[in-house]
């Protein structure tokens, strides 16, 4: 937990701590009985699906829920298919879950094998886009989008995550061949890694021009960190795509060298788990893996109105079970105790400036959250620079008025975007 | 899935560095508590009671307020007495019961809670309180007829008042070091200099209070006052002696401050406070009131929205020129 410093009158200055000197090595944890994935697609009806439930699976075997699809899961285990089910990710978001109820022994699947001997960019769309630490391969044959430059983020984005940094001090060379890979298939020769200033020592050449972001937060956040990188700025409201920038996570680039070494896809996913005392530790687990398990292997209890998230204290999302798996993208579980729990509340705003001072992207805060509390979105966005927040957090964090300003601004950035595709479709 | 724990859930972030409302007033307040102990050390009793009729109505109006306007309680947040508290700290110990009484009902009700209760002020509400009933009554607050019963042993003359009607002469007979230790009469809490420098800097460093609106409101009072001194040394007196009476410095630590009235920008904060001191001077120096805090503050709180206009570009924003 933050507390304010005695000295109120400076700005906070939270620092991105490094992890130990000597890198602890993760914890391996294997699921206990089921393992679930989700396919980024509705779940409309059951008929002309490929899954049933029943199916076997082996390892590694890709599983589409209908025929042509191009979202697909891997799974990490062998077993069966327990339920095919609706679910609803973040801001509604609809997605399917496939649940597996996994078997002890490992049969490899052999269809990525088969196709492993050439490194084509054709080849990892239809294999490695779940792989640790995901990415968005597609983006590369965007065509309105053409990308000039692969960032690998080497850096943890938010606080008392160690996940990308523990990759970068043990993985180097996975990282350099991951490099090579990536520079091949998408014939981009301008390969930067982000990482975190005085966190890293002893690199030689890994292909990629090695780039520092700096150690306060939040300097670390995606489009912070692609302009320390680019020595230009994001523009508000367009995307690191836009810039012709495509970021990737260290340790998936570290699985793409994994992958075509060993002709399997992998599927250990790195995360920092942070227990309810603050204390870190690294876990390594197959992606699908319920958090349930991951508490139960170090002995956290869980009590009712605690909190776990998925990421960062700062940027992450809060679960609402203890059976949500490990997804590609997670980079750590924070664990919180309910007693230390801060609550929002209803108080209006009073002008203290705390959060205009602390803002990294200058925007009038205080201003903005009085429209967006009238829900008026395209106001606030018109005249206090609602796209230029990157959602860093830190004026929720200091708000003293305990509003929850965050949650405001992602509402509305929510709300405009679904009202500007509205409008697209309808000419 | 039935026997599920329930779990908190809640947006990003999930940490908060724990500051509060009912904090930053209870904060406010103590560090206003040195100079009113002065106050009630110097004058007694009756001063104990101008300050707790006003703390406490200022708390029961804030209930009544909530009550027909059927909000939730926030009586207990601190913030309604703290405007009773720096509103006693105005008035002279001899204040009638019935003034405080008044003064608290304007600064609670027309100070806040028409524009929606805490934070949608425009105007300070303790000085908008203040400000009615001076102009209301203003016999009440001739610091020197309200006190004429008092006698500590020093120069028992409201200083500006002094100075007002026999030009910079006057000002030799208070030395500066009398004035900061507080021999001067004027308001329960607004005389003991000292205490209120020291209050000032707690909050200063503790972030209560913005630095810049406090420091630049006394930079606006020095200059001006130097000016007004180079131009005439014989009628207008000395820019030390100008820092250290009247409202002052409670206005630079805990008036020019109040935060829904006062803007949050760098520039804006440094205009907003020099524009109030140089309007004090001007009111004190050629106006025809004795002590021009109050007016210069009010009406500075009228500019801080167009003042905080003045801002920084947002990162990445694109200006649209055409």
């Amino acid at each position: 937990m933050l507390k304010k410093s005695f000295f109120g009158f400076t700005k906070p200055w939270i620092h991105y701590a490094p992890i130990n000197k000597k890198p602890q090595s993760p914890i391996s944890v294997q699921p206990s009985g089921t393992v679930t994935y989700f396919l980024e697609r509705s779940f409309t009806s059951r008929a002309n699906l490929l899954l049933k439930t029943g199916d076997s699976v082996t390892t590694g075997q890709k599983l589409m829920l209908c025929e042509g699809d191009d979202t697909y899961i891997i799974s990490a285990v062998n077993g069966t298919i327990a339920d095919i089910s609706p679910h609803i990710g973040e801001y509604g978001k609809q997605q399917t879950a496939v649940t597996l109820s996994c078997s002890p022994e490992k049969t490899p699947d052999t269809a990525f094998a088969d196709a492993a001997g050439e490194q084509t960019l054709e080849t990892v769309k239809q294999f490695l886009g779940a792989i640790p630490g995901g990415a968005s391969f597609a983006d590369f044959e965007n065509a309105d989008k053409s990308i000039q430059t692969i960032i690998v983020c080497g850096m943890d984005s938010d606080l008392m995550v160690a996940t990308r940094q523990h990759v970068v001090n043990t993985r180097l060379d996975a990282v350099t061949s991951g490099i090579a890979i990536l520079k091949q298939i998408s014939g981009v020769q301008d390969v930067r890694i982000a990482v975190c200033k005085d966190f890293v020592q002893g690199y030689g050449h890994i292909g990629a021009k090695i780039q520092f972001v700096d150690t306060v937060y939040p300097s670390a956040l995606p489009k912070l960190a692609v302009g320390q990188v680019m020595g230009q700025t994001v523009p508000a409201g367009k995307t690191c795509l836009d810039m012709g920038v495509f970021l990737i996570s260290v340790e998936a680039v570290a699985a793409l060298a994994d992958a075509f070494e060993t002709a399997t896809i992998p599927s250990e996913k790195l995360l920092t788990l942070i227990n309810k005392d603050g204390s870190q530790q690294l876990v390594s687990a197959p992606i699908g893996t319920p958090v349930r398990d991951i508490l139960a292997a170090f002995n956290i209890s869980l009590q009712e109105k605690d909190r776990i998230i998925k990421g960062g204290p700062m940027t992450g999302f809060a679960l609402y079970s203890e059976d949500h798996p490990v997804e590609p993208d997670t980079d750590a579980i924070l664990v919180q105790d309910g007693a230390t729990i801060p609550l929002y509340s209803d108080y209006p705003c009073i002008n203290c400036g705390e959060c205009v001072r602390v803002c990294p992207a200058r925007i009038q805060v205080n201003m903005l959250v009085r429209f967006l509390e009238a829900r008026q979105y395209q106001e606030g966005a018109d005249l206090y620079d609602l796209h230029s927040c990157v959602d860093c957090g830190l004026c929720t964090v200091v708000c003293v008025s305990r509003i929850p300003i965050s949650q405001y601004i992602q509402l509305a950035k929510h709300e405009l975007a679904q009202s500007q595709a509205v409008e697209a479709e309808n000419g | 899935m039935v026997d599920q724990k329930k779990l908190i859930v809640s947006p990003a972030p999930f940490w908060h560095d724990g500051s509060s409302i009912p904090v930053r007033q209870v904060h406010t307040i103590a560090a206003a508590i040195p100079a009113v102990l002065f106050g009630v050390f110097l004058y007694g009793l009756p001063a104990l009671g101008v300050v707790c009729l006003s703390v406490s109505t200022a708390m029961l109006w804030e209930l009544a307020a909530n009550r027909m306007t059927g909000r939730a309680y926030s009586i207990g947040d601190g913030n309604a007495a703290l405007i009773g508290l720096l509103l006693a700290m105005l008035m002279p110990a001899t204040v009638p019961w019935w003034a405080v009484i008044i003064g608290t009902c304007v600064a609670l009700f027309v100070g806040k809670h028409i524009y929606g209760g805490i934070g949608g002020n425009p105007f300070n509400p303790a000085l908008i309180g203040y400000a009615i009933i001076m102009v209301s009554w203003k016999g009440l607050f001739d610091f020197n007829a309200a006190l004429v019963n008092y006698d500590f042993g020093f120069n028992m003359i409201y200083p500006l008042a002094a100075v007002k009607q026999h030009g910079a002469a006057a000002a030799a007979n208070y030395p500066l070091c009398s004035l900061l230790l507080g021999m001067q009469t004027g308001g329960i809490g607004a005389t003991f200099g000292l205490g209120l420098i020291l209050g000032g800097l707690y909050l200063i460093v503790r972030g209560f209070i913005r630095w810049e609106i406090s420091i630049s409101f006394l930079a606006g009072v020095f200059i001006t006052a130097l000016l007004f001194n180079i131009a005439n040394p014989v009628k207008f007196a000395d820019p030390f002696f100008h820092l250290l009476t009247g409202y002052t410095l409670i206005g630079a630590f805990f008036l020019a401050t109040d935060d829904s009235s006062s803007p949050v920008n760098l520039i804006p904060m440094l205009l907003y406070g020099a524009g109030a001191g140089v309007m004090t001077m001007l009111i004190r120096n050629i106006g025809a009131y004795v002590d021009g805090v109050v007016f210069a503050v009010l009406l500075f709180n009228i500019a801080n929205p167009l003042l905080d206009k003045i801002r920084p570009k947002a990162l990445g924003k694109v200006i649209d020129h055409a």
